[in-house]
């Protein structure tokens, strides 16, 4: 692992990625997680060296082609079972902190 | 800590022929869960009234009789907790889901109950089923029945642990890259990822879709044939769940197959592998020969990149599934602060950063990057090429007429408890045999295959045989064979 390394992330662009994955590291495990993703994007580097011409991504072994439902109503939850798991309520709604204005920007 | 409890089909005969009652083995089996969880720590919750109130219930309707046996009847299972029930918590092994009660169960619990198994727990894991050691619960780590000093493996830890000690002759796991069939290894038992899509995944808490499947975990394979008769099948709640019919796993077991032809990849006999899984390893192929097998040196190259491509796959999954514990609908909400207004985006990740632990977070942040503008290609494309190749070698090689492809489970015996904690690429690397199975989608089963004495005590090792997509039934003739010669 040279410093040179491309794949050698910078503790900036961890935290570029610890933002965009919605998560608040501290310095210290800013710096720990800096370490352990290099080495294994290091690791899966080694994947660029395959001639992969010609071939097809796979994303997904399953079937193909959708399968259709008939459009019958079926059981669902109800709303207060499901309102009762939500850690802050405020009548039939789900409080969250306040999104427009001064404190906002989800 | 041998396990001495009966079997699925020694409980099951024995219920049905009056010999024991439900109440009688659900008792045995939490007589003996309390004398062992204190030293493996396998158990997260354990429903001590639940299941003998299930029991005497299910007791009461054989003195009715008139109903045919169902295939588990009055057999105590365990669950891996991120499999939903209906009753108590759903926790992952995580801090997240510490408290959640998830309001439905998944098909393939509704299904084990419908055929007369009694829930006697959910057991321990790694976080949101990511590891291979166990330790990475939010609830302490799992320790392996064989040697208390090293763990059981992962991520289905304490569902191994659970049968390994005698506590339930089923429990069942859910496997992503290895994690039935390595535990199954490190614990001495059968354990099956069943082909994608023969049993559901509703209710199963997501990690990597196109990869998790549910599993077994028991001590022979005949249980395990039972246990999956039971468990798969087409359901409407699970899009990716197949149609195709499931042919029936027992009617042919002890059958064996004539003129089997096993595949044993090149790969397979790693320079890296412990000297007592090499050593194995030739004995289990040995075995096979000396029942007929003809045995066929194959190639897998893309074995040795599976690795690369399933840490850039299951991540990149990962990190989009985990993105709905935003610590507002359910889970774990962080304690805004004293007279402040938490902006919503700060409330997400302060929730999530208390919420997931080190690995969990490691893994969202490694799939948030692959993911990313600008990698996207390099990485998760490339991977899913990989994928493809991968998936082709095996195919080539049943094309070619083998019944079953062989390797090691495992290039080691379970490990000590902290040894690899330290160092997650070290842990990945364990993976090398079980991942490239769930990135091609087959159905791949571990066998015990002997043990290696360390330390004084001995530690179980086991072969994994894969076959081709939805040929269960043979991969389980094939497993019985390698049993028996046993």
């Amino acid at each position: 692992m040279s410093s040179a390394d491309p794949s050698i992330l910078s503790a900036s662009q961890v935290r570029k990625i610890a933002a965009l994955s919605r998560l608040s590291p501290t310095d210290e495990e800013v710096e720990r997680y800096r370490h352990q993703l290099s080495a294994i994007i290091t690791y899966v580097n080694r994947l660029k060296e395959l001639d992969l011409s010609g071939v097809e991504p796979l994303a997904h072994v399953g079937d193909t082609t959708n399968r259709l439902d008939e459009d019958v109503p079926g059981p669902t939850l109800p709303t207060a079972t499901l309102m009762a798991m939500a850690p802050r309520t405020w009548d039939a709604f789900v409080r969250v902190p306040k999104v427009i204005g001064e404190g906002g920007g989800a | 800590m041998n396990a001495m409890a009966p079997t699925i089909s020694e409980t099951v005969k024995a219920v049905a022929s009056r010999e024991m009652s439900c109440v009688e083995v659900v008792r045995a089996s939490l007589k003996r869960l309390d004398e062992v969880n204190a030293d493996l720590n396998a158990f997260l919750q354990v429903f001590h009234e639940r299941s003998l109130a299930r029991a005497a219930e299910l007791d009461a309707g054989l003195a009715d009789g008139g109903v045919a046996t169902p295939s588990l009847l009055g057999v105590p299972v365990a669950l891996k907790d991120n499999i939903c029930t209906d009753f108590g918590r759903t926790t992952c092994g995580s801090r997240m889901l510490e408290k959640y009660e998830s309001p439905f169960a998944a098909t393939a619990v509704a299904k084990l109950i419908n055929a007369g198994a009694i829930v006697v727990g959910k057991t321990n894991l790694d976080e949101f089923a990511m590891g291979g050691s166990g330790e990475n619960s939010a609830f302490g780590a799992t320790r392996n029945p064989h040697d208390l000093s090293r763990v059981p493996g992962g991520s289905s830890s304490g569902s191994a642990a659970a049968v390994a000690a005698g506590v339930v002759p089923l429990a069942l796991g859910s496997d992503t890259g290895g994690s039935i069939r390595q535990p199954a290894a490190f614990c001495g038992l059968v354990g099956v990822k069943p082909t994608y899509g023969r049993v559901s995944r509703h209710g199963l808490v997501a990690f990597a879709s196109s990869l998790d499947q549910i599993g077994t975990l028991t001590r022979t394979v005949r249980d395990a044939a039972i246990a999956l008769s039971a468990i798969c099948g087409l359901d409407p709640l699970d899009a990716t769940s197949t149609d195709k019919p499931l042919p029936d796993l027992l009617v042919q077991l002890d059958e064996p197959i004539h003129w089997l032809k096993v595949g044993v990849p090149r790969q397979a006999r790693s320079e890296a592998n412990h000297p007592a899984v090499a050593a194995m390893f030739e004995d289990a192929v040995r075995r096979l020969a000396g029942i007929g097998a003809t045995i066929v040196d194959i190639d897998l190259p893309m074995i040795d990149h599976g690795v690369a491509a399933y840490y850039i796959v299951a991540p990149a999954e990962a990190s989009s599934n985990l993105a709905r514990f935003d610590g507002i609908r359910y889970g774990r909400q962080a304690t805004p602060a004293p007279g402040t207004a938490d902006a919503l985006t700060e409330l997400y990740c302060r929730s999530r950063s208390e919420g997931f632990g080190p690995e969990v977070q490691r893994r969202i942040m490694l799939g948030t990057h692959v993911l990313s503008s600008g990698y996207y290609d390099a990485y998760y494309t490339t991977a899913l090429k990989v994928r493809r190749r991968l998936k082709a070698d095996y195919d080539a090689a049943f094309a070619a007429g083998c019944h079953a492809v062989l390797t090691p489970t495992t290039p080691g015996p379970a490990f000590k408890i902290g040894e690899k904690s330290g160092d997650p690429l070290a842990m990945y690397l364990e993976d090398v045999y079980t991942v490239g199975v769930n990135l091609a989608g087959l159905p791949g089963v571990s066998v015990p295959a002997g043990d290696v004495a360390i330390e004084g005590k001995h530690l179980p090792l086991g072969v994994q045989f894969v076959g081709p997509a939805f040929e269960e039934a043979m991969l389980l003739r094939v497993a019985r064979m390698f049993e028996r010669a046993g």
